[in-house]
C-alpha cells in the first residue's frame, strides 16, 4: 500500500516538479533562518551564525538534488535532460543529422514495407472471420492444369454431404474467363469479369455485403431470375457509387439481371483467389443446371467445425474420397478421386498456405535482404557516430572530469542514437506508407492479397522494434568507446594527428569491411535473381509474344432445335470465318485466328487420347485442350510440322487434331510409328476403339508454355473449332505494325460484324507473358533496389572512413610531401588503402554468399547459385564503386600543400 | 568536525525522524535535525540537508504529514507530524530494530564466550 502511494506520489511529483522545487527552496531558506536565529541567540554575530548554519546544513545543492531524487522519477528527469541536450547538439550539426536520418529512413522504410508484405502474406490471418478454419480442398498439383485441380458438381455434393469435419463446403466455378460479362448501359456494351460461386460462398467465408444481401439457395435454382453482386470497386467505378443500386436491373449478357447487393471494399475475390486479376462481380452458380455435365469445374473451400484439426479433416477426406463420383450417371467414374499417383486425390490444406505458401521462400529472401540493408545502415551510422565521437572526445572527457559517471555518458550517447533512429523511423514510416500504398494499387502484379496491403498495428509495432534495435546496434559501440576513453589522454590530446585515434581507425575499418561484405552479399543475390530473370525472358515460349495481340470476341452460335450440335458448329464456323477474313484484310494484319484459352491464362483437359489399340497406362493426366480455328497457330507464331486445320475440316469430315512435340514423343514411345513421327497417325479417346471416334494427327506443334514461363511445358492437344466446341473466343492477330496501332480498326471491324460486340481490351500477348512473369520481376526489382541501396550506403561508408583518415593524416601527408613524395604517390597510397578495405570486404562477402546461396537456389531459374560470372561481375562493380568513393579523398590528399598542412594545428 | 562520528546506516535516518516526531509532536525540518543531533549526543554524522530527502520519502509513504506554520520566533516553516500509519510503521520498525540489535549483541557476546571456552580447552588444568 505504502509503496503504491509512494509510486503515485513520485509520479505526481514528476509532473508538478516546478512547484515542489519552489516549496523546497522556501523550506530550506526557513531552515537556514531558524539555524541562524539559534546561533544568534547563543551570542554569535549574524555573519558568524550564518556561516555555522551553512556548515551544519551541508551542501544546499546536494540536499536539493537528494530530495528531488527521493521524490520524483529521476530516470525520467535525466531522460528529459538528455533529450533536450541531444536535440541541441543535433541541431548544431544539421549536415550529420540529415545524412543520419536519411540513411535510417531509407533502411527502416524498406524494412517496414517488406514487413507489411510479409505480414499480409504470411503472418496475418486472411481477411475473413476465423480464417484459420478455412481449408482449400484440391487434388495435389498435376500437369494437366485446372481440370485436375477441380471437382465435378456431383463430387462436390458427395463431399459436402459425406464429410463430417466441416461446418459447410462451398466452391466457385474455376473456368470463368476474363471479360465474360457484357453489360448494356448505353450504346456500346461494357465488359466486366464475373465469377460464378456456389450460393453459400459468402455465408461460409463470413463476408457481409455493404448493401443489400448475398446469395440465397434459391438464387442458384433452375429458372431463378438472374441476380448479381457487385464488387465495391466496380460499383464505384461503373455505377458512380449509386446508393440506390440495389434492386435495379441491367441487361447483362442479354438477360435482365437484378443487382442484389454490393460487396465490401475489404473483399477482393481476385486478391485472394486469382492474384493479379480483377473481378468486378459475383454471380450464383447453378449446380443443377448445365454445369452438371461439365466435368471438373469446381474448386472447393471448406470451413472446419470448431475443434476439428487438419489431420482429422485429411482422414475424413480420405474416407469420403472413394465415394465421390465424377458423374453419378457413370458408376465407373466413382472413386476416381480416391487416389492420385499414390496420394489422396482430395487433400485439404489451410487456405492461407494455398494462397501464400509458394511465396514463402521469396518473402524470406526479401526479409533477409532488408535485414542486410538495416545492418549496413547501422554500420554506417556507427561509423558516422564514431567520427563524431572522436571530434567530441574532449567534451566527454570534460564531462567525465566534472563528475559524470560512465553510465551517464553512455546513456547520453544512447539517447542520441535513439533520437536519431526515432526520427529515421518516423520518416521511414512515411516512406513505407507511400510504398505500401503504391504496391497495393499494383493490380497487375500477380501476387495474392496485394490489394489488402496496409500499415497496421503489427507494422507499427515492428517499426518501434526496428527503431530501438537499430539505435542500440549503432549507438552502443561508439557509446562504449567514448565513455571508456582515458580522460587525461583526451584532454591532453590536442591535435588530430596524435594519441588514441589509431585504435579508433581500426574499429572503423572493421565496420567498413563488414559493410562492404554485406553489400556484396546483397549484390550477388540481386545479380543471381537478375540473371535468372534474363534467362526467363529468353525462354522459348513456343509462341512469339511480340507483335501479337488478343481480343475477346462475342458470338452467338446457338441454333434452335439443334440436337447433335452440328448445326451450331456449322454456324460458328461461318461466323469465325467471316470475322477472320474481314480482320485479315485490315492492312498490317499478318495472320489471325481464334482460340478459346490463351496460353498462360486458363486451361482444361479432356481425357488422354492414345494410339489406336494401345492401352493407356492408368493414372495419367491428359493433355491440355485448346480449341482453335485455322490461322491461330500462325497468328501465335508457333512452329508447325504437318498441316494446319482447314475450314473444310467440318463436323461431318474426318476428325483431326494437332498435338505438341512433348505429347507426340510420349505417345511414340508406346507404339511403332515410322520415324517416331506422329503426323498422319491416328489416336483415340475411346477405349472401345470405335473408328467413329478416331482422331487423326495432322500436325505436331512446338511445346507452348501454357501455365508458367519458368516451368516445363506439358502435353497439349489442339481441336478444330469447326469440329469441337470452344469455351469462348479470343481473336489473336499477328501484325506487322505495333499491335496497339491496330486496336481501333480491329475493334471497329468486330463491331461492324456484330453490334453486340462489347468494348473489350485489345491485349498485347506480351502483356500476358509479362503478367505471368510479374512476381519474378517484382522480387527481382525489389532485391535489386535493395542491393543498389546497400551499394550506395557502402560507398558512403568507404568515403567517410577514407575521408576521415585523410583529414587525420593531413600533417603526416604534408611532411611526406615536404620530404619529396609526389602527389600521385600520395593519391595512389590512399586509393590502395581504400581498395584493400574493399577487397577484404568483397572476399568475405563472396564467401558468405557462397555459403548462403542455397537459400535463394529455389528462386533461381537456369542459374546456378554459385554462378561465377555473377560473382565476378558483382565483385568488379563493388570494387569500382569503392575506388570511386576513395578517389575523392585521395584527390584531396594529393592536393595538400605541405606548408599549409605543417602550419595547421 | 571530529572524525569519529557515526555514518548512518541506510534507513536509520527515516526511523530516527519518525521517533523524533513521535516524541516531539509537530516539528520543522531544522528542529528535527537539531533534535537528532542532540539526542545522539552529537554522535551521528548528519548533514542537516539530508533529512529533506528522508522527509519527502516518509511523506510520500503517508507516514508523516506536513503543513506550513509559524515557529516560536515568528518564522514561516513547514511543520511535520507523524500519522497513524507512521506510528504503526514506527512500532514495527522499532521491533525489527530491537531484534536486530539483540541478535548483534548475542553474536558479539557469544563470540566472546566462545573465545574464552576455546582458551580454556587449549589450556587443560
Amino acid at each position: 500500500m505504502s509503496s503504491f502511494r509512494r509510486a503515485t506520489g513520485r509520479m505526481r511529483a514528476f509532473f508538478t516538479g516546478q512547484r515542489l522545487d519552489e516549496e523546497l527552496d522556501a523550506e530550506l531558506a526557513a531552515h537556514i533562518d531558524l539555524a541562524v536565529d539559534d546561533y544568534v541567540e547563543r551570542g554569535m554575530t549574524r555573519e558568524e551564525a550564518r556561516r555555522c548554519a551553512m556548515i551544519e546544513f551541508g551542501g544546499v545543492q546536494q540536499a536539493r538534488e537528494q530530495q528531488r531524487e527521493a521524490r520524483g522519477l529521476m530516470s525520467l528527469d535525466i531522460l528529459l535532460q538528455d533529450l533536450k541536450y541531444t536535440l541541441r547538439t543535433l541541431g548544431r550539426d544539421p549536415g550529420f543529422t540529415t545524412v543520419a536520418v536519411l540513411i535510417l529512413a531509407l533502411a527502416i522504410g524498406a524494412n517496414i514495407a517488406v514487413f507489411s508484405v510479409v505480414n499480409t502474406l504470411m503472418l496475418r490471418p486472411l481477411p475473413f472471420p476465423n480464417a484459420q478454419q478455412l481449408l482449400w480442398i484440391a487434388p495435389p498439383p498435376t500437369k494437366c492444369g485446372l481440370s485436375c485441380a477441380t471437382y465435378s458438381t456431383d463430387a462436390y455434393d458427395e463431399f459436402r454431404i459425406g464429410s463430417r469435419s466441416y461446418q459447410d463446403v462451398t466452391g466457385y466455378f474455376a473456368f470463368s474467363s476474363p471479360d465474360n460479362l457484357s453489360l448494356k448501359l448505353g450504346s456500346a456494351p461494357v465488359t466486366a469479369t464475373s465469377i460464378d460461386v456456389i450460393a453459400n460462398f459468402f455465408q461460409l467465408l463470413g463476408v457481409q455485403p455493404t448493401m443489400g444481401r448475398v446469395f440465397r439457395a434459391e438464387d442458384a435454382r433452375n429458372s431463378a431470375s438472374p441476380v448479381i453482386l457487385l464488387s465495391n470497386a466496380w460499383w464505384k467505378r461503373q455505377f458512380n457509387a449509386d446508393p440506390n443500386i440495389v434492386g435495379k436491373a441491367f441487361d447483362i449478357n442479354g438477360h435482365q439481371t437484378t443487382v442484389i447487393g454490393v460487396l465490401p471494399a475489404s473483399f477482393d475475390f481476385g486478391a485472394v483467389f486469382a492474384p493479379g486479376t480483377k473481378v468486378d462481380a459475383i454471380t450464383p452458380l447453378n449446380l443443377y443446371g448445365p454445369p452438371r455435365d461439365w466435368g471438373n469445374i469446381i474448386t472447393m473451400i471448406g470451413r472446419l467445425k470448431p475443434g476439428v484439426s487438419l489431420a482429422q479433416a485429411r482422414e475424413d477426406a480420405d474416407r469420403v474420397a472413394p465415394t465421390m463420383c465424377w458423374n453419378n450417371k457413370r458408376p465407373d467414374s466413382c472413386g476416381s478421386y480416391a487416389e492420385h499417383k499414390g496420394v489422396g486425390g482430395v487433400v485439404p490444406v489451410p487456405l492461407k498456405d494455398y494462397i501464400g505458401g509458394k511465396l514463402r521462400r521469396a518473402l524470406v529472401v526479401l526479409w533477409f535482404a532488408v535485414g542486410a540493408i538495416l545492418l549496413i545502415a547501422c554500420v554506417n551510422l556507427s561509423n558516422l557516430l564514431l567520427a563524431r565521437a572522436a571530434a567530441r572526445s574532449k567534451e566527454f572527457a570534460m564531462r567525465g572530469a566534472l563528475g559524470a559517471s560512465r553510465g551517464r555518458i553512455v546513456r547520453q550517447l544512447l539517447t542520441e542514437s535513439l533520437v536519431l533512429s526515432c526520427a529515421g523511423a518516423g520518416f521511414g514510416l512515411l516512406l513505407a506508407i507511400v510504398l505500401v500504398q503504391w504496391l497495393a494499387h499494383q493490380g497487375a502484379i500477380a501476387l495474392p492479397l496485394l490489394s489488402t496491403l496496409r500499415i497496421d498495428g503489427a507494422s507499427l509495432g515492428w517499426t518501434v522494434f526496428i527503431a530501438v534495435f537499430a539505435a542500440v546496434l549503432f549507438g552502443f559501440m561508439p557509446g562504449l568507446r567514448m565513455a571508456g576513453g582515458n580522460l587525461q589522454e583526451s584532454l591532453k590530446d590536442t591535435s588530430a594527428g596524435s594519441g588514441q585515434s589509431r585504435k579508433h581507425e581500426r574499429v572503423r575499418s572493421i565496420l567498413v569491411v563488414s559493410e562492404v561484405a554485406l553489400a556484396c552479399m546483397l549484390l550477388v543475390g540481386a545479380g543471381l535473381l537478375l540473371r535468372s530473370f534474363m534467362h526467363v525472358l529468353d525462354v522459348d515460349l513456343g509462341f512469339q509474344p511480340d507483335r501479337a495481340a488478343a481480343v475477346k470476341v462475342e458470338y452467338n452460335d446457338s441454333v434452335p432445335g439443334d440436337k447433335t450440335g452440328d448445326l451450331s458448329t456449322q454456324k460458328r464456323s461461318v461466323i469465325f470465318q467471316q470475322i477472320l477474313s474481314r480482320v485479315s484484310a485490315i492492312p498490317g494484319v499478318e495472320a489471325a485466328g481464334f482460340v478459346d484459352y490463351l496460353p498462360l491464362s486458363q486451361n482444361r483437359s479432356w481425357g488422354l487420347p492414345f494410339p489406336r489399340g494401345v492401352k493407356a497406362p492408368e493414372n495419367l493426366d491428359g493433355p491440355l485442350v485448346y480449341v482453335v480455328t485455322p490461322g491461330y497457330i500462325r497468328a501465335m507464331g508457333t512452329r508447325l510440322r504437318g498441316r494446319d486445320f482447314a475450314w473444310s475440316d467440318g463436323p461431318k469430315g474426318e476428325q483431326v487434331v494437332m498435338i505438341n512435340e512433348s505429347y507426340a514423343r510420349f505417345l511414340a514411345a508406346y507404339t511403332h510409328w515410322p520415324n517416331n513421327d506422329a503426323v498422319g497417325q491416328v489416336i483415340t479417346n475411346d477405349p472401345k476403339n470405335d473408328p467413329k471416334n478416331d482422331l487423326k494427327v495432322i500436325g505436331v506443334v512446338d511445346d507452348v508454355h501454357e501455365e508458367n514461363v519458368d516451368g516445363d511445358a506439358g502435353w497439349q492437344i489442339y481441336y478444330p473449332a469447326t469440329q469441337a466446341s470452344p469455351a469462348g473466343a479470343q481473336l489473336v492477330v499477328r501484325t506487322t505494325l505495333p499491335p496497339a496501332t491496330l486496336a481501333t480498326s480491329v475493334l471497329r471491324t468486330l463491331r461492324d460484324l456484330n453490334p453486340k460486340q462489347p468494348i473489350a481490351e485489345f491485349r498485347p500477348i506480351q502483356s500476358i507473358v509479362d503478367h505471368a512473369n510479374s512476381p519474378r520481376r517484382f522480387f527481382m526489382l525489389l532485391v535489386a533496389s535493395f542491393a543498389g541501396l546497400g551499394l550506395l550506403l557502402a560507398a558512403l561508408g568507404i568515403y567517410g572512413v577514407i575521408s576521415y583518415t585523410v583529414t587525420r593524416q593531413t600533417q603526416e601527408i604534408g611532411i611526406r610531401m615536404a620530404l619529396g613524395a609526389s602527389a600521385s604517390i600520395v593519391e595512389r597510397q590512399v586509393l590502395v588503402s581504400t581498395l584493400r578495405l574493399a577487397l577484404i570486404g568483397v572476399f568475405l562477402g563472396a564467401f558468405a554468399s557462397l555459403a548462403t546461396a542455397k537459400l535463394i537456389a529455389s528462386l533461381l531459374f537456369a542459374t546456378s547459385p554459385w554462378d561465377g560470372a555473377t560473382y565476378l561481375a558483382m565483385a568488379i562493380a563493388l570494387l569500382a564503386v569503392a575506388a570511386l568513393s576513395g578517389y575523392i579523398p585521395a584527390r584531396r590528399a594529393s592536393r595538400i600543400s605541405p606548408m599549409v598542412a605543417l602550419r595547421a594545428n | 568536525m571530529p572524525p569519529s562520528k557515526l555514518d548512518l546506516l541506510q534507513g536509520t535516518l527515516d526511523l530516527m525522524v519518525l521517533q523524533t516526531l513521535t516524541a516531539m509532536g509537530s516539528l520543522h525540518g531544522y528542529g528535527i535535525a537539531r533534535r537528532i543531533e542532540q539526542v545522539s549526543g552529537n554522535q551521528v554524522l548528519l548533514n542537516q540537508g539530508t533529512i529533506y530527502a528522508s522527509l519527502v520519502r516518509l511523506e510520500q509513504r503517508g507516514w508523516i504529514k506536513s503543513e506550513w506554520g509559524t515557529s516560536g520566533n515568528n518564522r514561516k516553516a513547514k511543520f511535520y507530524s507523524i500519522t497513524k500509519a507512521g506510528r504503526r510503521q514506527l512500532a514495527a520498525d522499532a521491533r525489527h530494530w530491537e531484534r536486530l540489535t539483540g541478535v548483534m549483541d548475542r553474536v558479539f557476546g557469544r563470540s566472546k564466550e566462545a573465545d574464552e571456552a576455546l582458551g580454556e580447552s587449549e589450556n587443560p588444568a
